[in-house]
C-alpha cells in the first residue's frame, strides 16, 4: 500500500518537475550556458557581480517599458527604440545647454517626454491600422523612424535646429558628432547615494527609480486603465462590446511605453556616459527583448519577475560568453558572434513557440467525439 | 408608479428590409413585465435581426434603419447603440461568449462597470486611473451570482470553467446591471449538459418572479413550455403565432415553424428509386465542424437521385458533406462505388470523381481576387489535368488559356452569369452570379456525384429558381446523384426526391420528398442539442 | 441614389484621385521624386549617361534578390524577410566555390552549383517552420534570417578555409570581411556582351541573365503547379477543396525563394566585385522586399512587371540621389533617403487595411 502511495507521489512529482523544465526551458538553458560559461571565463565573482549590477541598473528600466504592450496584447514593442531615439534627442539638446549633472538628467527626462509622446502616438496609430502583425510593423516602424532621426540629427541640426556647441558638432559645421560626450552627468544619478559593499558599487538612487517604477507597475495593473489594458489584449471584440475603447487603450499603452523607455535611456546613457549618436538605439530594443524572453516571457505574458531573472541571466551571458568563447576557441570574436547569436536565437524561439502554441488547440474536440461515439456504441 | 397595464416592451408594426430583402413584416409583440416569452422559429425566421433591432446593434442603422416603433413602458425609444438598450434595461446573452478568456468570472461579471476608487494620481491624470475596487467587486460578482441562482465560483478564471459556467457566468453579468428589466437569451441552453440547462430554466422562472422578463429564443421547444408565459412563432420575417404557453404543444409549435402559408407546390416529379444501387454509403461519420457538429451518422445514398439534408443550422447538416469532403477533421468510414474513400483527404474525393460546392462562397468557394476563368477551371486543372496543353512530352503541364475561356464562356452562357467577361474579377459579382461560378467550378469537373451546400443561401429569387433549376438538369441529363444541404426546407421539397433530417448532429430520419411539411418540422426539432 | 449621383458627376479630379489610390500614393511619390531627379541631374551637371549606366549596373545586380520575393508572395507567405537564408547559402556557395580552386567563368557557375544544395536544405527547412506558424511568417521570419547570419558569422571564423585569397593573411585562418573576387567571377555576367557607348555602358550579360531567370519565373507561374501556388496564396481554403496540397505548395515556394535569394547574391557579387560576408547579409531584405513593394506589388500579391519596375525606381533612387542632392545642396543624404523611402515603403504596405485583411 505505502509503496503504491510513494510511487504515486513520485509519479507526479517527476511530472512536476517535466512540465517545470517545459515550461521554463529558456531560462534554465541559460543558466546552463552561464554555469558552463563563467568558470571558463576566468572572471572574479566580485568582478562579475559588479558587472552585473551595473548593467542591471542600467538595463531594467528599459526593459520593464515592454511589459505595458505586452499587457495590452500587442507583443514584443520592437517600436521602444522610438522613445530611445526621443530620449537621446533630449540629452542632446541638454548637453548643448551645458545642463549637467542631476539638473541635467532631470531635464533631459522632462524634455523627451513630448517627444516620446508624439512619436508614441504616431507608432500607436500605425499598430492599429495593422492588427494582427503589431510585431514586424513595430519593427519596421523603427527603421523608418531611425531614418527621421538620422535625418534630423545628423542635416537638420545646425542649420534648421540650433546647435550652439561646436564640441558637439561635426567638424563640416552641422549634425552631431557620433558621440555626444556626457562625461558631466555620467553615472551623476548611479553615484548619488551609491553604497559600495565588499567591493561591489550599488547605484541605490538607481535601483530606488527602479523600485518605484516596479511598483507604479503594480499599482497601474489595478487601475482602471491597466484592467482595460488586459482586456483589450485577450480579446479585442469583447473588451469593444463592453464598451472600452480598444484603439484609444491601445495607443496609450503604446504612449507609455515609448515615455518611459525615453527615460529609461536617458539612465541608460548617464551610466554609458556618452551617446553613440547613431548607434546607441539601434540594437536597444533587440537586447531588451531578448533579456526579457531569456526571463521566462512569452510574447503574451511577462511579469516584473522575468524582467529581474532575464537581465541577470541574459548578461552574465553577455560578459562571459566572449571570454568563455575566446578561451575554448582563440579567436575573441568567436564569443561575440556567439553572444549577437544567442539574442537572436531566443527571440527566433520565443516568437515560434508562440506562434505554434496558438495553432496547438486544434483537433482535441475531434477526438472527443470519436470517444463520445464509441462509448455510446458500447451501450 | 409603473401602469399595470402599460406592458413592458411593445412592438409596434417593425419592419425591416436589407437592401430590398424585406425579413421582417409588421411585427407586433407586448411582453409585461415579469413575464417570459419563448421566441421559436426556423433559422432566417427574422428572429436575430429582431434581437438585433431590440438590441440597437449597429448593423441596423448601417443598413438604413427599421420601419415601426419600439416602446418600453409606453414610451417610444430608438437605440443608436446596444449602450443605449443596456441604459435602458435591455440585457442580451448572445449565442457566442463574449467573455475575456484569461478573466476570472468577477471580473467579467463587472467588465467596464468596475467599482473604483479614487486616488491622488487619477486626479490628476483623469479617472481611468482609478484603482479597482476589489472588495465592492466581488460584493457585486457574489450579489448577481445569488440573484441568478446557480452557484459559479466568482474566483474562476473562464479558460478554467467548463462550458456551461462561461454561460451562466453572462448571464450573472447581465443580472449585475442594476437597471435590467428585460434579459434576451438567444439559444443558451445548446452548450448546457442537461443539469445545467434545468438550473438554467429554474433561474428563468426565478427571474420572473423578480420582475425581470425574459425573451427566450431556444430550438429545444419543451424548455419554453416549461418556463414561458406565452410563445411566439415566427416564419419568413413574420409572427404566425402568438398564444400562451399553457394552450399549445410542441407538435403544434413545430408545425407554425415550419408551415407554409402560400404552399409551394412541391417537387411534381418526385422519383420512387427504391432499386436503383447505393452508389456512396456513410457509417458512422463524426465531423469536428465548429458549429455544425455530426455525431454518429450513417446515410446511404442511391445513385441518380436527389437527395436533400434539412434541419435548423447549428445541427449538423453542414457538416456532412464538410465532413466527407475532407474541408474538417471527420472520422468514420465512407464507400463510394463500393470503394472506401479516405476521409480527411479532399483530393481523394475529387478523384472519385465527387465534387462539392460549399455553402461558404466568399470563403472555400471561390478564389475572390481572381479572374472567373481561374476560378471556373481551377480544381478540374489540379485534379483531372484538363485544360492543360502538355509541352516537352508531358514535363511541362502549360496552362491552356484559350480552354480555360472557352468552358468558362460556356458556362457564362449556360448558367446567364451577369458579367462584364470571363476575365472579370470573382469579388465583383453579385451573390447569385457567384453561386453560379461555384456551380460552374463544380459542373466542370464532370462529376459522378456532387454535393451542394445551402445552394441558394442569400441570393435573391430570380436566381434562385435558376440555380435549382440548373442542379435539376444536371441531375437528369447526366445521371449525376446530388446531395443537395439546405436550411430551407421548401426548397428541398421542390428539387429533392427523398429528404434525410439531420437533428443534434443525427440523421433524425428520411422521408419522401412529397410528405407534408409538419413531419419534417417534427423530426427537426425531435433531437435538437 | 448618392452614389448614382456621384458617379454621373465624376469629375476630373475624382478620375484622378480613384488613379492615385488604385497606385498607391507613396508609390506615385517615389516616381515622381526619381523624376525630378533625372531632370534635376543635368542642372547640376551630372552626366546623363554615366546616372543611366549607374542605374541599370545597380538594377542588374539587384534584380534577382527582388525576383526572389515572388514566390512566396503568390503562394500566401507574405514578404520573405527570411532572404538571408538564401544570402547564406550563396555565401557558402561562392566561398566553397573559391576554396576548391575554381577560378574565372566556371566559379560562378560552380557557385551556383554548390549554393544549390544548401538553399534547398535551407529553404525545405524554413518552408517546413513556416508551415508550422501559418499567419506570423513575417515577423519569425526575419528573426530566422538573423539568427542564420549571427550563426553563420561564428561559422565563417571556425570553417576550415584554407584559401589565401580568401583567409585572413596573419592567421592563416578565418574569412575576411571582404573577398575580392578578381580572377574569379568579379563582372563575369556584365562583361559578356556588355554595350559601350561613350559613358554608357550596359551590363548585356548580366541582363539576359535575369531575364532568363524572370522568363522561368513567369513560364512556372502558367504552368499547372505555378497556378496551383497562386491560388494557395489567394485563397488557402479554396486551393485545399480543390485537391491542392497546401503546404507543399507553401514549401515548394519558400525553397524556389531560397534558391533565387542564392543566385541572387552570386550576381550581386560578380557585379560588386567583392564577397561580403559575417554581418553583411543582416539587412539585405529590406531593400529587396521594399523594391518589390514601390513596384507595386502588395503582401499577397505581385508580378514579375512589379519587379522590374520596383528594383528599377530603388536603384534609380539610390544611385541617383547622391550625386544630385550632392551637387545640389551639399550634403549627402542619399543614404537616409534611401532608409526613409524604403522603410516607408514597406510600412506603408503593412498598415494598408485592404493588403491585409487576410
Amino acid at each position: 500500500m505505502n509503496n503504491k502511495n510513494t510511487n504515486k507521489e513520485s509519479v507526479s512529482f517527476g511530472k512536476k518537475v517535466l512540465s517545470f523544465v517545459q515550461n521554463n526551458s529558456v531560462p534554465l538553458m541559460f543558466v546552463l550556458i552561464c554555469i558552463i560559461c563563467i568558470p571558463i571565463s576566468g572572471f572574479s565573482v566580485s568582478y562579475l557581480v559588479n558587472e552585473i549590477v551595473t548593467r542591471m541598473g542600467r538595463n531594467i528600466f528599459l526593459i520593464l517599458c515592454l511589459l505595458f504592450p505586452i499587457m495590452a496584447g500587442m507583443g514584443l514593442n520592437f517600436g521602444m527604440t522610438l522613445g530611445a531615439m526621443a530620449g537621446e534627442i533630449a540629452l542632446i539638446f541638454v548637453a548643448d545647454w551645458q545642463v549637467w549633472g542631476i539638473p541635467g538628467v532631470v531635464l533631459a527626462m522632462i524634455l523627451s517626454i513630448p517627444f516620446s509622446v508624439l512619436l508614441g502616438m504616431l507608432c500607436g496609430k500605425l499598430l492599429n491600422m495593422s492588427k494582427g502583425r503589431e510585431m514586424i510593423t513595430s519593427y519596421i516602424i523603427s527603421f523608418f523612424i531611425n531614418g527621421v532621426y538620422q535625418l534630423i540629427v545628423l542635416y537638420m541640426m545646425g542649420p534648421v535646429i540650433p546647435i550652439k556647441h561646436f564640441s558637439l558638432k561635426l567638424p563640416r559645421g552641422y549634425g552631431i558628432r557620433n558621440t555626444v560626450s556626457l562625461l558631466n552627468m555620467r553615472q551623476c544619478v548611479d553615484n548619488l547615494l551609491a553604497v559600495n559593499i565588499g567591493g561591489v558599487k550599488i547605484p541605490v538612487l538607481t535601483f530606488i527609480i527602479i523600485a518605484l517604477f516596479c511598483l507604479f507597475i503594480v499599482w497601474f495593473r489595478k487601475t482602471k486603465l491597466g484592467q482595460d489594458m488586459r482586456a483589450v489584449g485577450q480579446d479585442m471584440e469583447v473588451a469593444r462590446d463592453a464598451g472600452i475603447k480598444v484603439e484609444r487603450t491601445r495607443i496609450i499603452s503604446i504612449v507609455m511605453s515609448t515615455v518611459f523607455s525615453g527615460i529609461g535611456m536617458i539612465i541608460y546613457l548617464q551610466n554609458m556616459g556618452n551617446i553613440a549618436t547613431y548607434s546607441s538605439h539601434s540594437q536597444i530594443g533587440m537586447f531588451c527583448i531578448a533579456a526579457l524572453l531569456v526571463g521566462g516571457a512569452s510574447v503574451d505574458r511577462a511579469s516584473i519577475g522575468n524582467v529581474f531573472l532575464g537581465v541577470i541571466l541574459f548578461h552574465t551571458m553577455f560578459i562571459v560568453a566572449p571570454s568563455a568563447g575566446a578561451k575554448i576557441t582563440g579567436d575573441s570574436m568567436i564569443g561575440e558572434y556567439f553572444r549577437v547569436f544567442v539574442s537572436y536565437a531566443v527571440i527566433t524561439v520565443a516568437l515560434i513557440m508562440y506562434e505554434t502554441k496558438k495553432r496547438k488547440q486544434k483537433s482535441r474536440l475531434g477526438q472527443q467525439l470519436a470517444r463520445e461515439q464509441l462509448e455510446e456504441e458500447k451501450k | 408608479m409603473i401602469n399595470a397595464n402599460i406592458p413592458l416592451l411593445e412592438l409596434r408594426n417593425i419592419k425591416k428590409d436589407f437592401f430590398g430583402n424585406q425579413v421582417l413584416t409588421d411585427i407586433n409583440l407586448s411582453l409585461n413585465e415579469g413575464e417570459g416569452l419563448g421566441l421559436c422559429g426556423e433559422n432566417g425566421a427574422g428572429k436575430s435581426t429582431l434581437m438585433k433591432i431590440l438590441f440597437g446593434m449597429d448593423v441596423i442603422r448601417e443598413t438604413g434603419g427599421y420601419g415601426g416603433d419600439v416602446l418600453i413602458n409606453g414610451e417610444k425609444v430608438n437605440f443608436a447603440t446596444p449602450f443605449d438598450a443596456l441604459a435602458a434595461g435591455i440585457g442580451m446573452v448572445h449565442q457566442e461568449f463574449s467573455l475575456i478568456p484569461g478573466f476570472t468570472a468577477t471580473e467579467n461579471i463587472l467588465l467596464n462597470r468596475e467599482p473604483k476608487k479614487t486616488n491622488v494620481i487619477s486626479q490628476v491624470f483623469g479617472e481611468r486611473l482609478n484603482t479597482l475596487d476589489y472588495n465592492e467587486m466581488n460584493g457585486r460578482a457574489v450579489a448577481a451570482i445569488e440573484k441568478m441562482g446557480f452557484s459559479i465560483d466568482p474566483n474562476m478564471v473562464i479558460n478554467d470553467m467548463p462550458v456551461g459556467h462561461k454561460q451562466f457566468t453572462e448571464i450573472a453579468r447581465e443580472l449585475s446591471k442594476d437597471k435590467l428589466k428585460l434579459l434576451i437569451l438567444d439559444e443558451p441552453t445548446a452548450v448546457l449538459t442537461e443539469k445545467e440547462a434545468e438550473a438554467l430554466l429554474e433561474s428563468i422562472r426565478g427571474m420572473a418572479a423578480k420582475g425581470i422578463s425574459v425573451i427566450f429564443i431556444t430550438h429545444r421547444l419543451h424548455e419554453i413550455l416549461s418556463v414561458c408565459d406565452k410563445v411566439v412563432v415566427m416564419r419568413d420575417g413574420y409572427v404566425v403565432k402568438d398564444v400562451p404557453a399553457c394552450e399549445t404543444n410542441v407538435t403544434e409549435i413545430a408545425k407554425w415553424m415550419v408551415g407554409r402559408s402560400v404552399s409551394t407546390a412541391a417537387n411534381t416529379d418526385i422519383r420512387e428509386l427504391s432499386d436503383a444501387k447505393t452508389v456512396m454509403s456513410i457509417k458512422k461519420l463524426w465531423v469536428d465542424m465548429p458549429g455544425e457538429i455530426v455525431r454518429n451518422v450513417d446515410l446511404d445514398i442511391m445513385e441518380g437521385e436527389i437527395l436533400g439534408i434539412g434541419g435548423l443550422a447549428g445541427q449538423g447538416k453542414l457538416g456532412i458533406p464538410n465532413g466527407v469532403m475532407g474541408l474538417y477533421e471527420a472520422g468514420g468510414s465512407v464507400e463510394f462505388e463500393g470503394r472506401p474513400i479516405p476521409l480527411n483527404s479532399p483530393r481523394s474525393c475529387l478523384d472519385a470523381n465527387i465534387a462539392f460546392v460549399s455553402e461558404d462562397r466568399r470563403g472555400v468557394g471561390l478564389l475572390l481576387d481572381e479572374t472567373l476563368e481561374w476560378n471556373v477551371a481551377f480544381p478540374a486543372m489540379q485534379v483531372q489535368d484538363k485544360f492543360l496543353r502538355k509541352l516537352l512530352g508531358g514535363l511541362i503541364k502549360w496552362r491552356d488559356e484559350k480552354a480555360i475561356g472557352e468552358v468558362t464562356n460556356k458556362y457564362i452562357n449556360e448558367l446567364m452569369i451577369k458579367c462584364t467577361g470571363s476575365k472579370q474579377k470573382a469579388r465583383e459579382l453579385s451573390g447569385g452570379n457567384q453561386q453560379k461560378i461555384c456551380l460552374a467550378k463544380a459542373f466542370a469537373l464532370q462529376p459522378k456525384f456532387l454535393f451542394v451546400s445551402e445552394p441558394t443561401r442569400g441570393i435573391d429569387v430570380g436566381a434562385k429558381a435558376l440555380v435549382l433549376d440548373a442542379l435539376k438538369k444536371f441531375n437528369r441529363e447526366y445521371g449525376v446523384t446530388v446531395v443537395m444541404i439546405s436550411s430551407e426546407l421548401e426548397e428541398l421539397r421542390q428539387v429533392c426526391d427523398r429528404i434525410a433530417i439531420v437533428s443534434g448532429g443525427r440523421i433524425a430520419g428520411i422521408l419522401p420528398a412529397s410528405e407534408s411539411s409538419e413531419e419534417f418540422g417534427m423530426l427537426m426539432v425531435s433531437q435538437v442539442k | 441614389m448618392n452614389r448614382q449621383l456621384s458617379g454621373e458627376n465624376a469629375t476630373f479630379m475624382d478620375r484622378v484621385k480613384a488613379a492615385v489610390n488604385s497606385f498607391g500614393l507613396p508609390r506615385l511619390i517615389i516616381a515622381c521624386f526619381l523624376l525630378l531627379l533625372f531632370i534635376a541631374a543635368p542642372f547640376v551637371g551630372a552626366d546623363f549617361a554615366t546616372q543611366i549606366t549607374n542605374t541599370v549596373n545597380r538594377f542588374s545586380w539587384n534584380a534577382v534578390l527582388v525576383l526572389a520575393m515572388v514566390p512566396m508572395i503568390h503562394s500566401g507567405c507574405g514578404l520573405n524577410f527570411g532572404l538571408p537564408l538564401g544570402i547564406i547559402s550563396g555565401l557558402l556557395g561562392a566561398t566553397l566555390s573559391i576554396e576548391f580552386g575554381f577560378t574565372g567563368p566556371v566559379s560562378f557557375v560552380m557557385a551556383i552549383v554548390i549554393a544549390t544544395p544548401f538553399a534547398l536544405i535551407l529553404g525545405a527547412g524554413y518552408g517546413w517552420l513556416l508551415n508550422k506558424i501559418k499567419g506570423g511568417e513575417m515577423m519569425i521570419a526575419t528573426y530566422v534570417g538573423f539568427s542564420s547570419v549571427s550563426f553563420m558569422c561564428m561559422m565563417w571564423l571556425l570553417l576550415p578555409y584554407k584559401s589565401p585569397t580568401m583567409v585572413w593573411g596573419f592567421s592563416g585562418k578565418g574569412l575576411r570581411t571582404t573577398i575580392s573576387l578578381e580572377g574569379f567571377y568579379d563582372k563575369v555576367l556584365a562583361n559578356f556582351l556588355q554595350i559601350n557607348i561613350g559613358n554608357l555602358s550596359i551590363p548585356t550579360g548580366t541582363l539576359l541573365f535575369f531575364a532568363l531567370l524572370a522568363f522561368l519565373m513567369w513560364a512556372f507561374l502558367h504552368t499547372k503547379t505555378g497556378t496551383a501556388m497562386t491560388a494557395v496564396g489567394s485563397n488557402p481554403t479554396f486551393a485545399k477543396a480543390a485537391g491542392v496540397n497546401v503546404n507543399k505548395m507553401r514549401l515548394l515556394s519558400v525553397v524556389m525563394s531560397t534558391w533565387l535569394a542564392a543566385v541572387g547574391i552570386l550576381v550581386y557579387e560578380q557585379g560588386f566585385g567583392f564577397i561580403q560576408i559575417y554581418t553583411a547579409p543582416f539587412y539585405m531584405a529590406l531593400p529587396a522586399v521594399s523594391a518589390i513593394l514601390i513596384g507595386g506589388a502588395s503582401v499577397n500579391k505581385a508580378s514579375i512587371a512589379n519587379v522590374i519596375i520596383g528594383t528599377f525606381l530603388f536603384q534609380g533612387i539610390v544611385t541617383m540621389t547622391p550625386t544630385v542632392m550632392n551637387s545640389m545642396i551639399h550634403m549627402d543624404m542619399s543614404e537616409v533617403i534611401r532608409i526613409i523611402i524604403s522603410n516607408g515603403m514597406i510600412l506603408y504596405a503593412l498598415t494598408r487595411k485592404t493588403e491585409g485583411s487576410k
